[in-house]
């Protein structure tokens, strides 16, 4: 995948600095940047935290997410594993249990499936099972989505797969600063969480990231722009092209209102009815196969709670039927969500 | 140019055949497209049945009384254009009420598919659909549609008393069909002749108004007040004139028939405690219409003193916002121009208007003789919403008791 220079550690966020209202100075961090930081301050905070994962340690991780970390907090807490992802997340499920704080990483959101039978028999239902007794407090971390060339093993968005199991919680990022604070809130949380981070925002999405310890509550959704004509309910990179679309549209005088997820199972079912209500014109987006996605899940949210406020047939954008993401040029763009098909779908919604 | 054929419409779900009761064209006639040509018979409708080209009727195949079946050719027609035949057009003909609708295009085919927001929003808050214009696809009412008619509406219940808004400009479109001659004075219509029209249109447009008249014999009114007018002007320095004495005698009846002294404010109806009373002056070309408030609490001489201020003010153009607000009830002094008889347009947003006629002397026949007698006609012109005749029938009765009865010892002037 992509290469990238080693950086020490120390220097990593001295890269570039914005000027804040007040006059403190912020840095400015890429989405992957922000996983780092969030993985290095929980590691200093709590000596529980560790890491592992494929070519995390020394590598640095393909995508550099813990570049640095091994250098700093050394072998026993950056671990590199073999090529299996039911150990990473066995060993991680009962490192948990027994009160450590593992962050597990999968290289690929694809190569998550070997894992899925620890992930959902397991860690998701050890508190229910054990009747309070044990608790696995485990993050696992993913890279998602396409946009990327990556083709079938590297583009997939799975998180559909685990979106109905109840002791499981999934987080879906759309920025940096939401990044730091939705991680560091994942591996304080008492039971398992999947953190899927989009590989295509890793280094295309930057932003101001605050250097204080903060945190991010799981489970709530965020009013990214607030609007008047219609409602964009969606989550991870998709969020960062509706905002983008609805700023175009605003010189149309179409006054688009966007709620961000962040969590996406289990759904802040008030937040959503909330925005739904506000315009009554709603649309769905993710970067997901349509059918079964979360989307569908947030549509039968809003049909059930607010019909008398709705004034258009909930849409639904998403990815199409097809097995898996084409590596064909062409076909990938038809396939990924982008900032045009958000806009001539924002355009339409408003129209109607 | 081409012949086509008109076909017997399908005039129902499950209709077959229809009778045809009477023709309404003859041939040679020239219909345009949607134009009726035919009534026609079902066992489920009776129906018009539009014609579905522009062009001269050449013959009539179907008799009166024949029953053709769906689709079957009724008439012949030379049309002007080469329409295509359009075989939606002729079906969409189905009942009388539906045959209004096929003359309107796709462009509104989404009118009347209502969302559940814009049922909910209209049903809550009593909105007629079919008064509201659609801005979305095709014609849709959309929510923001109906949430801007219900702002709309409490802005205008709030911004009553100054009725210029938007919707209501219709005294400001441009005549193109009024031509100037050489001569022609062009005036531009603006401030108070332009407030003052927008007034009266929003008033007659939205105030079903009903009228009523009564003739009052003031005849003691007249002795009296002649007998005091002078000494009046020489210790006041204005004059005791009549009209001071039918507001006295109004602002009475007013709280007597508190339902005159009122408000339309759309679900309600706004019963005024104070008396306010707008008189029109006028002033030049000017008309303003200033208000006295709580008449019922002044005397005589008090309404007097307000009048001469009001013209006073008026004449040098000293009037100021606060001298025309909340009025609850207008008199008119229109019998100042001799008039004995007219049609007050209601002051908008009040419920009634009365006008004040000229005095005049009259032969009339008390116990079977006759008498000079000073008569006034006084005219009312009532919000039907708001009130209905028996209401203002006895509230001008009660009004000329008042006044037929007016001596020194009734109604002092102090």
């Amino acid at each position: 995948m992509q290469k990238m220079q080693p950086m020490p550690a120390q220097n990593q966020f001295m890269t570039s600095y914005m000027e804040t209202k007040g006059g403190e100075m912020m840095p400015v961090l890429s989405y992957i940047q922000a996983v780092t930081k969030a993985l290095q301050e929980e590691m200093e905070r709590d000596e529980k935290v560790f890491v592992l994962g494929e070519d995390v340690g020394v590598r640095g991780g393909v995508f550099r997410a813990t570049d640095g970390l091994y250098q700093q907090f050394g072998e026993s807490r950056v671990i590199d594993t073999p090529l299996a992802e039911s150990a990473i997340a066995g060993v991680g499920i009962g490192a948990a249990m027994y009160g450590m704080r593992p962050v597990a990483e999968m290289q690929f959101a694809d190569f998550i499936l070997p894992a899925v039978n620890q992930i959902i028999s397991e860690a998701a239902k050890m508190r229910y099972r054990s009747n309070n007794d044990w608790t696995c407090p485990i993050t696992i971390r993913a890279p998602y989505g396409g946009g990327v060339h990556g083709a079938l093993y590297h583009s997939q968005s799975i998180e559909a797969i685990f979106a109905n199991q109840p002791g499981l919680k999934i987080v879906m990022p759309s920025s940096p600063y939401d990044v730091k604070g939705l991680l560091k809130a994942a591996i304080r949380d008492n039971d398992p969480v999947l953190f899927l981070e989009h590989k295509r925002a890793y280094r295309s999405i930057k932003e101001e990231v605050p250097d204080t310890d903060y945190t991010l509550p799981i489970g709530k959704a965020d009013v990214k722009r607030e609007g008047s004509d219609i409602t964009v309910i969606t989550y991870g990179l998709c969020v960062q092209w509706a905002i983008k679309a609805a700023e175009n549209l605003a010189a149309e005088g179409i006054d688009v209102h966007i709620l961000d997820l962040r969590t996406i199972y289990p759904l802040d079912q008030e937040a959503i009815k909330q925005a739904a209500s506000k315009t009554g014109k709603v649309l769905l987006i993710t970067e997901d196969n349509k059918e079964g996605s979360i989307i569908g899940e947030v549509a039968a949210i809003i049909s059930e709670h607010c019909l008398f406020d709705l004034d258009a047939p909930i849409k639904r954008l998403a990815g199409p039927d097809v097995p898996s993401m084409p590596y064909a040029p062409p076909l990938e763009k038809e396939f990924m969500i982008n900032q045009d098909k958000i806009e001539a779908a924002m355009r339409d919604l408003a129209e109607f | 140019m081409g012949l086509e054929k008109i076909t017997m419409p399908q005039l129902g779900e499950s209709v077959t055949e229809g009778t045809i009761s009477n023709w309404l064209i003859q041939p040679g006639d020239h219909v345009s497209k949607y134009d009726p040509i035919a009534e026609v018979l079902t066992d489920k409708v009776n129906a018009e049945v539009p014609s579905s080209f522009t062009g001269t009727i050449k013959e009539l195949i179907a008799q009166e009384d024949e029953t053709i079946a769906v689709g079957d050719v009724m008439c012949l027609i030379e049309t002007e254009t080469n329409e295509k035949t359009s075989e939606s057009n002729v079906s969409k003909a189905k009942t009388e009420t539906e045959i209004n609708q096929s003359h309107e295009t796709n462009q509104t085919d989404m009118k009347k598919r209502y969302s559940p927001a814009v049922l909910r929003l209209a049903q809550e808050n009593s909105i007629d659909l079919s008064e509201v214009k659609g801005n979305g696809r095709a014609g849709r009412i959309t929510r923001k549609d109906i949430e801007k008619v219900i702002a709309d509406r409490s802005n205008q219940v709030e911004s009553a008393p100054m009725p210029v808004d938007k919707e209501n400009n219709r005294s400001n479109k441009s005549s193109d069909n009024i031509y100037t001659q050489a001569g022609d004075k062009e005036i531009p219509v603006t401030g108070i002749r332009k407030a003052i029209a927008n007034n009266m249109v929003r008033s007659t447009t939205e105030i079903p108004h009903a009228w009523m008249m009564i003739e009052v014999d003031v005849t003691n009114l007249v002795n009296y007040r002649n007998a005091e007018k002078d000494a009046f002007k020489e210790t006041e320095g204005y004059n005791l004139s009549y009209f001071a004495f039918f507001l006295n005698a109004i602002a009475k009846a007013l709280k007597k028939f508190p339902e005159l002294n009122s408000s339309w404010a759309g679900d309600k109806i706004v019963q005024h405690k104070d008396i306010n009373l707008s008189i029109a002056v006028a002033h030049g070309k000017e008309l303003f219409v200033p208000v006295i408030k709580n008449v019922d609490e002044k005397s005589i001489k008090g309404i007097a003193k307000e009048i001469d201020q009001l013209s006073k003010k008026a004449r040098n153009g000293s009037l100021t916002q606060e001298d025309m607000k909340g009025g609850t009830f207008t008199v008119n002094n229109t019998g100042s121009f001799g008039s004995v008889q007219s049609m007050g347009v209601i002051n908008y947003p009040q419920a009634a208007i009365l006008q004040v006629e000229s005095i005049v002397k009259r032969p009339v026949i008390i116990d079977d003789m006759f008498a000079a007698r000073d008569m006034v006609n006084l005219c009312l012109s009532l919000d039907h919403r708001v009130l209905d005749g028996v209401i203002s029938g006895q509230f001008m009765s009660h009004i000329k008791g008042i006044l037929e009865n007016i001596s020194g010892d009734t109604t002092p002037i102090y």
